[in-house]
């Protein structure tokens, strides 16, 4: 269809109007980088330097147990370490354990079934805030009473990651388990397959896009957490990385160029999962509604 | 297989705001740690506390102007996009940019961006010849809540921008084939086919989006602590220095439990028109 000239002079400023947007959405994640990867003189020029006149990988330096100027060395292998462990195992288990949770709901009737879903999501809803002074609490008394330690360890943080990671997971499970077909599960059993069998090998290799979109989702939620973390742990013991950044605030300055660098290196598993996961994330988020 | 989902939920969710209910009926502080019941002093307290109640406002204020700004926001970008335009593969992957910051990340870099003596957003306005002197972004009070908002508003609008996005591409295209037909402009299109069946799209972006919105302690207690003096206070900086930091535990739980009625009953509203689309 032909357009005329107006149409297509306003579209042509849309699409500026557009990219103007977008690239001013993207000023602090170049400032970002380019901050960690700065003289210090340039960190807080005036006027502002945009792009670096001189590279120098200085500010990663604390990074790998080498003392600068502004801060001493960061114990950043201990806290990547401990993120690393906790996001995936939490995540391991979140994805298990929702995903038998949204087939059961995306497959049987059963009595109070979406008021149980219903309350489910809840859950997710109720704020850190409210949750981070009674568990931590709880998490003390249970630490003191019996073997099992939970304040200032991996374990307590896997715990509760894998309760605030399962609603999202049953919600986007449910919605994948629900595009199957039934028809292949009644096929199966009347082929003589039993319940779970029907559930691992029918169902569960068709939602696969589903799993890995929350698995995706559970992982960066357990990266990025902070404020129950900063609750939880103490040490180095169970120091996540959101919580260590914060070894570059002092009482009255911060080092920008030392918190750019470890920010930088924090994004880069979550750069990784938008580039793998940029179609399952659309489908998985969307799946529920137009079914 | 039901059941492990529910155990963990009612281990680390339910026991805990049960606890947390039960606490708010007594005197529990560190200094007095056996916990003694005391009716509803706590919540007495805190309807009478006028910074809970600047909080409480400071809050609702918030949420509202920030999930309707990234709202509206997505959905101009989401139906940008959906037009061809150019680079438009390269742009949606740009979009999710923001998408990759830990909140953390988020709060320190929007406190240096708004810093008044080194912050980006003066520099650039007195290098432009704007600005004379400084402006006090995170110290006035509006200003520290607009500049709270514009970090908080930059992390999410992504969501609602992909979600839409998505939404707008499964409509079929003959219908705005036979709408050009009618001789329909841009506008009507969008307010008779598009936006009719976003519909459920938009449900489900609303209520991520407050959820997002609602858990986001971490912004604010880095870019402002709920300071200066208390001006930029929100429920989720106020609770936890009354009840951490303060070890006010009692008080602190009764003013937890205002926090997640209204957040609860809030997504409960959102949820039941994304269950109308969803199970019937």
């Amino acid at each position: 269809m032909r357009r005329s000239p107006r149409r297509r002079l306003s579209s042509a400023l849309l699409d500026v109007l557009v990219w103007l947007i977008l690239i001013v959405m993207l000023v602090p994640a170049f400032w970002l980088v380019f901050t960690s990867v700065r003289n210090p003189v340039e960190v807080n020029a005036k006027p502002p330097v945009w792009i670096p006149r001189e590279l120098t990988l200085e500010g990663f330096m604390p990074l790998f147990g080498r003392a600068t100027q502004m801060t001493g060395a960061i114990p950043f292998d201990r806290y990547f370490l401990n993120s690393t462990i906790v996001a995936l195992v939490s995540t391991a288990i979140a994805v298990a354990l929702g995903t038998m949770a949204g087939y059961v709901f995306a497959r049987y009737r059963f009595r109070g079934k979406n008021a149980l879903f219903l309350a489910i999501m809840l859950s997710r809803a109720v704020p850190g805030i409210a949750l981070s002074l009674p568990l931590f609490l709880l998490f003390a008394r249970i630490s003191q009473a019996g073997p099992l330690k939970l304040i200032d360890t991996q374990l307590g943080l896997i715990i509760v990651y894998v309760t605030v990671n399962v609603p999202f997971t049953i919600w986007l499970m449910d919605g994948f388990f629900r595009e199957i077909p039934p028809e292949l599960s009644e096929a199966a059993q009347l082929d003589g397959c039993t319940e779970w069998q029907t559930f691992t090998l029918i169902n569960l290799p068709l939602a696969l896009p589903g799993l890995a979109a929350s698995a995706i989702f559970a992982f960066l939620a357990a990266w990025n957490e902070f404020q129950i973390a900063s609750v939880l742990t103490r040490t180095v013991n169970s120091k996540t990385a959101p919580v260590g950044l914060f070894d570059f605030t002092g009482q009255f300055t911060i080092d920008w160029r030392g918190m750019a660098a470890m920010s930088t290196v924090m994004m880069i598993p979550a750069i990784a999962f938008v580039l793998i996961v940029q179609r399952n994330l659309v489908r998985g988020l969307t799946f529920g509604a137009v079914k | 297989m039901l059941a492990p989902s529910l155990a963990i939920i009612a281990f680390v969710v339910v026991f805990p705001l049960v606890y947390s209910f039960y606490l708010s009926f007594t005197s529990y502080t560190l200094l007095r740690p056996i916990p003694a019941w005391n009716n509803f002093a706590n919540y007495q307290r805190l309807l009478q506390d006028p910074i809970f109640g600047q909080a409480f406002l400071n809050t609702l204020l918030f949420m509202f102007v920030t999930v309707n700004a990234a709202f509206l926001m997505g959905l101009f970008l989401s139906q940008a996009l959906a037009r061809t335009i150019r680079g438009q593969s390269l742009l949606r992957t740009l979009l999710m940019v923001p998408m990759m910051f830990a909140p953390v990340m988020v709060g320190f870099q929007f406190r240096w961006f708004f810093n008044d003596q080194v912050g980006l957003v003066n520099n650039v306005l007195t290098s432009l010849g704007l600005l004379n002197g400084s402006i006090p972004w995170l110290v006035d009070r509006w200003l520290a809540m607009f500049s709270i908002g514009v970090a908080t508003v930059w992390m999410n609008t992504p969501v609602v921008a992909i979600i839409l996005l998505a939404g707008t591409l499964s409509i079929s295209p003959e219908l705005y084939e036979a709408a050009d037909v009618d001789g329909a402009n841009s506008w009507q299109k969008f307010r008779m086919i598009t936006y009719p069946l976003l519909g459920p799209f938009i449900t489900i972006a609303l209520t991520i989006l407050s959820l997002d919105v609602a858990r986001g302690y971490d912004i604010v207690s880095i870019m402002t602590g709920g300071g200066p003096a208390h001006r930029t206070e929100l429920l989720w900086t106020y609770v936890p220095r009354v009840a951490i930091q303060e070890s006010k535990f009692g008080l602190g739980a009764a003013m937890s439990f205002v926090t997640v009625i209204v957040t609860v009953a809030f997504t409960l509203y959102l949820f039941r028109q994304l269950l109308k689309s969803r199970i019937l």
